[in-house]
């Protein structure tokens, strides 16, 4: 394989893992990272490493949106920020320590996780009243959205900060350790310990996981795992293959596609913990 | 993911043109543009000064064999004195992390306008834990 047809690959299958991301409410990190290590033998110390920049760059892209239209609650996300940013530092350099084959176990069991975690997305959850909090009164994380279905903007309450604090501190050193956003650990955080909305919550989430990346980020570049040969193509695809699935795909987000790619995670999952466990 | 023209941006927020949050959803858009425009310059130069990666399987092996990453400013810097290709590319990586240290220092300016004692001390707190992540890996 020549340089050219190496870029060439990487960014085709970019486009279409940001794409499968933005479909799917996912980074494309984790669709990434498995084509990057199993398809294209890329050391998974640079996958990772180009996988968290371009988390940072979809991020970003779709957070200047949700931020405009006030849908993210950056209180929140700067409390929660707290934790994630510790978490992401002590994940990467967990990173450094593992190693390979612990890597490619921790990975797994995280996609395996990811994809039970989607499953039960497509069921509904019980509407309790939310229990008040001090802490949350005090630091005025209540706020409310703006409801495009209905027309209305809808009052919300926070709870339990400090809950949130500890799993989000879990999802950052996941985050750090891994090279994705993890996304799928911030939203069940938010959503069923804080009583976020949901559409709040994934758009706070989409906010922070920038802050989280880049935390994670800079030791990564420090120990010299960005090579600027993966992560550029990398880079330029994740963001293109986002941008277009945002723009023009999101009326497919139907229910079989979902079950599909859960299929399809808890086999890459398998294969992930199979590659760990040989060594 | 949403890169619209600002034209937009400006329909909807009438009054709050200089609000906080339209100051930040701008400099994360325009934070990414300004990166992956660096990053694309960076690899079509690579291209360009390297004509033997069309062809050779062996450069390949070369580029991604172990060890010789740029891993320091003063080292990418030079490399962009050089005009190459891969240092500019990786300029543009960097200003892609830093969109988000970025964000967070300009809520750090919000909040202390804000007179919001409690949000500076935790922005301030955040904000050093970044800039720690960059010293912190040198340092290993």
């Amino acid at each position: 394989m020549t340089p050219f047809l190496f870029v060439t690959v990487v960014f085709t299958f970019s486009v279409v893992a940001g794409l499968l991301g933005s479909l799917l409410g996912l980074g494309g990190g984790i669709i990434l990272i498995p084509i990057l290590t199993l398809l294209l033998k890329v050391d998974i110390r640079y996958a990772v490493g180009a996988s968290i920049v371009s988390v940072i760059a979809t991020s970003s892209g779709a957070a200047a949106a949700y931020v405009r239209d006030r849908l993210a609650n950056l209180r929140v996300a700067m409390f929660l920020e707290l934790a994630t940013t510790a978490g992401a530092l002590s994940g990467a350099f967990l990173a450094g320590v593992v190693g390979g084959s612990g890597l490619y176990l921790v990975f797994g069991a995280v996609m395996a996780y990811s994809a039970v975690a989607m499953l039960r997305k497509l069921g509904t959850r019980a509407d309790a009243p939310v229990p008040p909090d001090a802490l949350a009164d005090r630091l005025g994380l209540h706020s409310s959205y703006f409801d495009e279905a209905t027309g209305r903007e809808v009052d919300y309450r926070v709870t339990r900060p400090l809950t949130g604090l500890g799993l989000m501190y879990a999802a950052g050193t996941v985050s750090g350790l891994l090279g994705i956003g993890s996304g799928a650990l911030k939203v069940p955080a938010m959503d069923l310990a804080m009583r976020l909305p949901l559409k709040v919550s994934t758009a706070t989430s989409n906010f922070m996981i920038g802050v989280t990346a880049s935390a994670s980020a800079g030791v990564y570049f420090a120990r010299g795992d960005i090579d600027p040969f993966i992560a550029s193509p990398v880079c330029l695809g994740v963001t293109l293959g986002a941008f277009a699935g945002s723009r023009y795909l999101t009326k497919l987000k139907s229910g079989w596609l979902r079950v599909l790619f859960v299929g399809v995670l808890l086999w890459v999952a398998f294969e992930m913990l199979r590659k760990g466990w040989n060594g | 993911m949403s890169v619209q023209p600002t034209v937009e941006a400006k329909a909807t927020a009438p009054a709050a043109a200089g609000g906080p949050e339209l100051l930040i959803s701008s400099l994360l858009r325009y934070g990414v543009m300004v990166s992956l425009g660096f990053v694309l310059f960076g690899m079509v130069l690579t291209f360009i000064h390297h004509p033997d990666y069309f062809s050779s399987a062996e450069a390949l092996q070369r580029l991604t064999e172990e060890g010789s990453r740029p891993h320091q400013l003063s080292d990418v810097m030079a490399g962009v004195m050089a005009t190459r290709g891969r240092a500019i590319a990786m300029v543009g990586l960097l200003v892609m992390m830093a969109i988000p240290v970025a964000r967070v220092a300009l809520s750090l300016l919000i909040f202390r306008q804000q007179r919001d004692r409690a949000f500076v001390m935790v922005t301030s707190v955040v904000l050093t834990l970044l800039v720690l992540s960059f010293l912190l890996g040198h340092a290993e």
